[in-house]
């Protein structure tokens, strides 16, 4: 790799990264990833593995909706099919005002193309014997569904690999400049430091470093989203749960095994983080009163991450405020599972042509600025 | 004190450490798993079981019974609690499955001795029924007075190997053959390191000895080829050391390579971590007064690295002065504190020297990876074989342990990698080429074991979310 120089220089082998690195491949460009830990092993590789547009910001509608169309050409773009379905997303409300949210919510996102279906109490209880007594309704969006992260965020880092792109994993970036013409980026375990015409910053929670070295720090905390998963029981469960407020979700894998997630763990260290007794009491308890069959059943892992998140819980996408050829696309919240796959084509719009043919406006890092 | 002492394991180490607490006015909180003190070496039978600690225990029986008074004699003194899955820890806290019920409990000291299981490495017919751990094959006889089967093989390798062998065949049980994978050779180069302890070494040339005597096979060198049968196990395929292959009947089979530590509470807690050679483990730091690189937390006895009982007992007396100096309870400057913590020491690093002489002597196997076949389970909680751990690694550029775990599945089940997470790490280090330091270690998170769902939740937190 001696003085090679790259057209793009992508930091953060996520789901948005590596996607971005397909994409750019495949309009041509060369792309060098480089990636502190293993491809796909953060927030990307162990978040929850909902694949959801409800719910979503109107501001996100075109993304989410391009993604659907991502996800629906899954195995042909990374290979398998990393346990994608499409279940449906059932979406519950536990009081009337609750449930007056997802009608207005219905109403807002009409145009949209969800699909939404309301349903009362008593459809609930036809469709979904399994649920516990507090849901009074909910809304349910068919196309929605689940994914295993662990699977597809590496997929999408050993496609972009196998179409040429390299992958620098357990490296981390520790400078950035541009001189005007070129990007140089500085690793840990090498004097000499990477060249490219483009920088795309995917890196997550850890993005800012990368937004700081070019003057443009952006306000974002971390946060460390806490999950679990049961022993393999009969399966059940046909959709992926959430509830109007947040607070737990959950899901079945067809082995059998329950994924449910809810609540904080507590950080680490700069990168991992790891659930506390009392966060893992609390979503347990949600998950109880959602799904009571599941008392007698067992946890067998428990487990956290770190995601990075702005104020407005909206995520970075787009242009440099400071920088030409710099390309943002990170602090997804917690959501980015399902939207990773078009970011990252959109960030390859945007180092191509200078502008994404999906409206991104409301995800400007200008935003922050005072 | 608000916040208790807590010592986790009523084995010989976490009594020993109880035990000295007491001595100096500590109460401390004794948590154990099981229904009675001991561990897994001086595991109790049932209440209406009559065999004496001699028939037990052998020539250990005194040291259980040395045991078993200290434990009556401090036990007022003690907050023993049985029956107390430590399924959590954390840096000031950890939380209890007790009866059904969950609590959370802070402590102020931590001393972890949470003992270990058989080390195991798969190979082709290992899930048949019949087929058990060498320690899981001698609990059944010490706790239940079973033997495994009627025509019982014992294999693999360790001091474990030939205890357990006459342990079956002085209660009578029909012990076919005692195999051992090790070399003759490895224990007469050893001799000199186990020299250090004669009365060890004697015990261990005795049961041999006594074994011969009676006729029972036993072979040295072998390698373990595969289990014979369809339902259950019939027999063992074996290569003997000089490359012939031979076929013996059995209806069980006993096997194991030594013991490995259980070190999820001290990765829990965020101890340091460092490779051991020896052991072939990634073990928790610790110095001589087993102090980790966390506050307030310290290790003894089997859980930190295997050194036996005697061992594990001096390693549990040696944490709690540490403890005791920390809470300014004990000085280090009084001579007889002093004097104490000497002679453990050196007689630590005695049995150090021993331990290492055992490890040459009963090496772990290296050729075992050479008889899995691509249906071989290697995890059998999620029932992956090394045909999906070796597409794994080749599909996808595996080279790290917690990632192979992601991509394949392997330890990903009930256990935890507990038991198959070593196995599965020295299939790794042997596919890439890597040594078993490089392939890492398996990061633990809660629950240590299992848990029930209606335990864990908290109805109270619900409630407030609503």
């Amino acid at each position: 790799m001696d003085d090679k120089l790259f057209d793009v220089i992508i930091i953060g082998a996520g789901i948005v990264g590596s996607s971005a690195a397909l994409k750019l491949l495949d309009m041509g460009m060369s792309v060098c990833v480089i990636e502190s830990g293993a491809s796909g092993s953060r927030s990307s590789g162990i978040n929850y593995g909902g694949v959801r547009r409800q719910g979503r910001s109107l501001a996100q509608m075109p993304l989410t909706q391009r993604a659907h169309a991502i996800w629906g050409r899954l195995k042909q773009t990374i290979g398998i099919d990393g346990e994608y379905v499409r279940s449906g997303h059932l979406k519950l409300a536990r009081s009337d005002k609750d449930m007056a949210s997802l009608e207005r919510y219905r109403e807002l996102t009409a145009d949209c193309g969800l699909g939404l279906e309301l349903l009362g109490r008593e459809e609930l209880k036809k469709r979904f014997p399994y649920l516990g007594e507090r849901a009074v309704g909910g809304s349910f969006c068919p196309e929605d569904g689940h994914a295993n992260p662990r699977l597809v965020s590496p997929g999408f880092a050993l496609a972009a690999q196998k179409a040429g792109a390299i992958f620098l994993e357990y490296t981390t970036a520790t400078g950035f400049a541009y001189d005007g013409k070129l990007f140089q980026v500085k690793v840990h375990n090498s004097d000499r430091p990477l060249q490219s015409r483009f920088l795309v910053n995917c890196a997550g929670a850890w993005a800012n470093k990368v937004c700081e070295a070019f003057g443009e720090p952006v306000p974002m905390d971390c946060s460390h989203p806490l999950m679990f998963v049961t022993e393999a029981v009969p399966v059940f469960m046909n959709v992926s749960l959430g509830v109007e407020g947040g607070g737990v979700y959950a899901r079945q894998v067809t082995r059998g095994n329950c994924v449910i997630g809810g609540t904080q763990g507590y950080a680490l260290d700069e990168y991992r983080a790891r659930p506390g007794g009392d966060g893992i009491r609390t979503v347990v308890g949600r998950a109880l009163e959602l799904l009571p069959d599941l008392q007698n059943v067992q946890i067998i892992r428990t487990w956290s991450g770190t995601e990075g998140r702005l104020p407005d819980r909206e995520p970075v996408i787009g242009l440099s405020s400071t920088t030409p050829g710099l390309v943002h696309g990170f602090g997804f919240a917690g959501a980015g599972f399902q939207i990773g796959p078009a970011v990252g084509e959109v960030l390859a719009e945007l180092v191509a042509q200078g502008q994404s043919t999906t409206p991104i406006e409301a995800f400007s890092i200008s935003r922050f600025r005072s | 004190m608000d916040k208790p002492v807590v010592v986790i394991g009523a084995g010989p180490a976490g009594i020993r450490a109880c035990e000295t607490l007491a001595g100096f006015g500590v109460r401390p909180t004794l948590l154990d798993e099981s229904q009675t003190w001991g561990g897994q070496i001086f595991r109790q039978q049932p209440g209406n079981f009559k065999r004496g600690f001699k028939d037990l225990y052998g020539f250990d029986a005194e040291r259980a019974e040395n045991l078993k008074q200290t434990f009556h004699k401090i036990r007022e003194q003690i907050d023993y609690r049985p029956q107390s899955l430590v399924w959590n820890a954390e840096q000031n806290r950890i939380d209890i499955l007790h009866k059904g019920k969950t609590e959370k409990l802070q402590w102020s000291k931590l001393i972890v001795a949470s003992g270990a299981t058989d080390r195991v490495f798969p190979f082709p017919g290992w899930t048949l029924p019949g087929v058990y751990g060498l320690g899981a094959s001698q609990i059944a006889l010490k706790y239940q007075a079973c033997a495994i089967g009627s025509k019982v093989i014992l294999a693999g390798t360790g001091p474990l190997l030939y205890l357990v062998a006459f342990q079956y065949a002085s209660a009578g049980a029909n012990v076919v053959a005692v195999l051992n994978t090790a070399p003759v050779s490895a224990r007469m180069k050893a001799l000199p390191k186990l020299f250090c302890l004669p009365g060890q070494l004697a015990r261990g040339m005795y049961y041999v000895s006594w074994l011969k005597m009676r006729g029972v096979k036993m072979m040295d060198g072998i390698q373990i080829m595969r289990a014979k049968g369809e339902t259950r196990i019939e027999g063992l395929v074996i290569k003997d050391a000089s490359g012939k292959i031979h076929e013996l009947e059995c209806d069980a089979l006993g096997f194991g390579y030594g013991l490995r530590s259980e070190t999820q509470i001290a990765d829990l807690v965020s101890c340091q971590f460092n490779f051991n050679p020896v052991q072939r483990a990634f073990l928790p730091a610790k110095d001589l007064s087993g102090k980790t690189t966390v506050d307030g937390v310290y290790l003894a006895g089997d859980g930190s690295g295997i050194m036996g009982v005697e061992a594990a007992e001096l390693a549990g007396q040696r944490a709690a002065l540490a403890v005791l100096t920390e809470l300014g309870l004990c000085s280090s400057k009084d001579s007889g504190v002093v004097r104490q913590i000497q002679e453990i020491e050196s007689r630590l690093q005695t049995i150090s020297k021993f331990r290492a002489g055992l490890e040459e002597a009963f090496p772990c196997p290296e050729n075992w990876i050479d008889q899995l076949q691509d249906d071989t389970v290697v995890c059998r909680c999620e029932e992956i074989t090394y045909g999906d751990i070796k597409q794994t690694v080749l599909d996808c550029n595996v080279k790290e342990i917690n990632r192979l775990k992601a991509l394949s599945r392997s330890g990903m089940g009930r256990c935890q990698g507990r038991m198959c997470g070593h196995a599965t790490a020295e299939i790794l280090a042997h596919l890439t080429g890597q040594s078993l330091q490089e392939v890492g270690r398996l990061r633990c998170q809660p629950p240590v074991k299992p848990v029930p769902i209606s335990v864990v939740a908290d109805a109270s937190l619900s409630q407030e979310s609503a």
